[in-house]
């Protein structure tokens, strides 16, 4: 899907280089994100955890290219990110699905934009309809749906579009826990068939674990990358087992422990 | 995970209902709708037949007459079997100045909804205007275009037009953000967006604005037409009204309130369909 670079050294997918980004709120001034440095390679799982404020969200919109950082670089394959395009898909955390179209339709839509084919444009869809395991819901409106079913429809929207990054916004914080894991399990599937770029914004150590190679930690006022973990517990992986247990403890101290800085 | 697919279809075709109420089919909806009607008729016939009112005849003499004003041949007078004339003429001008204001109001709202230089010079004359009741422009209107059917249809158009004006700049003005990211992520950026994103999503809105627009078109066409047009059901009850014809006056009413009712189911059935899609629009 990526044009891959033959280099020794390959290119980064994405560069996150010294970024900040404040924001006004009135007459006070919020640092959002403060000297974020961040590397992600091509077939990653990122995952990006903190508590709220702690500008994640922040940098996966600079990512996606919804906003601009305030001084930094944010580059993807080396040229700078300027506005949101097809190769960046993001899943939002209320799906936005288009309400008004079909499941199909609201996967054809980023084909249509492109501006493929009729029968391209059914073929996709056929493909990523399968995919998320939605062959029955094809003429359903969004809001015929459940949660799971609709955040399977934006995730497949984004896959439909050829997108090589795919950008999370706690995608799956508003379901119910046994469809998280489900949508969890379904993700990885895709993922590892796939060999997408994921990065995903979560605020559950467990579900940060259990998804990703790397684990950013990120902490509040103002926003920055605290530490940077890679995982490499073998998949599929226990949530019960002692080593999964370790790492959970590991980086729950992490995480709280610039809540003890902050509160002191 | 639950499988809606099956609950969905019928919930368009019925709405929930609460389980207190025992369903009895389209028939018993007709009959609880049909109570309060029925009632009035009943107090009508009686306050009639019983000779507690002496100005308003009774509703045997006043089917009798729309029979005669649908298809002549009992009374034979003025008004005998013309009906379909006034009808006609009362429907061209409803029809006429509610497609005119659309024509006006839908371009104006989305151009005020979507770009601040115009709002910033429009919505302000339009919220000064606003308040005026369409019938305070009776007098203008005769004086501009005359007695007649111009002026008629000049009320008809200011009556639709605020409604559906006001309802699609709403539409517009509050499409989900989100949407825009959504379609600008997926390839589709700028102008592409107005028919992909706002149209469709501004739609619940437009629609409302329309049906309220068709219905204050019917409202306005009695005041319309009580400027000296010879035709038309507004002119028929003002006629009645100055002959000192009750019956016609309400045989005039009648026939309005069915055609406006009707006219409205049109425009809800236009609208379920193409609305379908939309969990809260259905009526």
């Amino acid at each position: 899907m990526a044009e891959t670079d033959t280099l020794s050294a390959p290119l980064p997918i994405i560069d996150i280089k010294n970024v900040s980004k404040t924001f006004w709120l009135g007459e006070q001034k919020i640092e959002a994100l403060s000297g974020a440095n961040l590397q992600i390679r091509k077939g990653e799982f990122i995952c990006l955890i903190g508590a709220s404020g702690c500008g994640k969200s922040t940098l996966l919109r600079i990512m996606a290219g919804f906003e601009q950082p305030t001084s930094g670089e944010a580059l993807m394959w080396g040229k700078p990110i300027t506005e949101p395009g097809p190769s960046r898909g993001m899943v939002f955390q209320d799906y936005a699905l288009f309400p008004w179209l079909t499941v199909r339709n609201n996967i054809a839509f980023g084909p249509k934009s492109q501006g493929r084919s009729t029968g391209e444009v059914k073929e996709i869809c056929d493909r990523f309809i399968e995919m998320v395991g939605l062959q029955k819901f094809a003429n359903a409106y969004p809001h015929q749906l459940s949660g799971g079913m609709r955040q399977r429809v934006a995730i497949a929207r984004v896959l439909a579009n050829d997108a090589e990054l795919v950008l999370m916004d706690e995608p799956f914080g508003a379901l119910d826990a046994m469809t998280r894991e489900r949508l969890q399990d379904e993700l990885l599937d895709i993922w590892e068939r796939t060999k997408l770029t994921v990065v995903f914004v979560t605020h559950a150590i467990e579900e940060a674990i259990f998804l990703a190679d790397r684990v950013v930690v990120m902490s509040p006022g103002p926003g920055r990358i605290d530490s940077d973990n890679h995982l490499t517990l073998p998949r599929p992986r226990d949530v019960a087992s002692p080593e999964f247990n370790e790492i959970r403890r590991d980086l729950s101290g992490r995480l709280h422990s610039h809540h003890a800085k902050k509160a002191a | 995970m639950v499988d809606m697919t099956s609950s969905a279809p019928a919930a368009e075709t019925a709405p929930p209902r609460k389980a207190s109420l025992p369903y009895l089919g389209k028939a018993g909806d007709f009959a609880l709708a049909m109570i309060v009607p029925g009632l009035l008729l009943l107090l009508w016939y009686v306050a009639t037949t019983q000779r507690w009112t002496r100005l308003i005849p009774t509703p045997a003499e006043t089917a009798e007459y729309m029979v005669d004003f649908a298809f002549g041949g009992i009374y034979d007078d003025a008004f005998s079997a013309t009906l379909h004339i006034h009808l006609l003429a009362s429907m061209s001008r409803v029809y006429g100045g509610f497609l005119l204001a659309a024509a006006v109001a839908l371009p104006l709202g989305l151009l005020i909804g979507r770009i601040p230089l115009a709002r910033k010079t429009l919505d302000p004359f339009f919220q000064l205007m606003r308040p005026i009741p369409v019938t305070a422009w009776l007098p203008l209107s005769m004086i501009l275009f005359g007695l007649g059917a111009k002026s008629a249809f000049s009320l008809v158009f200011l009556g639709a037009f605020y409604p559906i004006l006001l309802n699609t700049i709403f539409g517009v003005k509050n499409v989900d953000p989100k949407l825009f990211e959504a379609a600008s992520m997926l390839g589709c950026r700028g102008n592409a967006q107005f028919f992909r994103v706002v149209l469709p999503a501004a739609l619940p809105s437009i629609f409302t604005g329309l049906r309220l627009g068709l219905g204050l078109a019917w409202f306005v066409i009695v005041v319309g037409e009580m400027t000296g047009v010879p035709q038309g059901l507004g002119a028929v009850i003002m006629d009645g009204r100055t002959l000192s014809r009750t019956e016609l006056v309400i045989c005039g009413m009648i026939v309005i309130g069915i055609v406006g009712y009707l006219s409205d189911r049109i425009v809800m059935m236009i609208g379920n369909h193409l609305l379908r899609w939309s969990p809260t629009h259905h009526g």
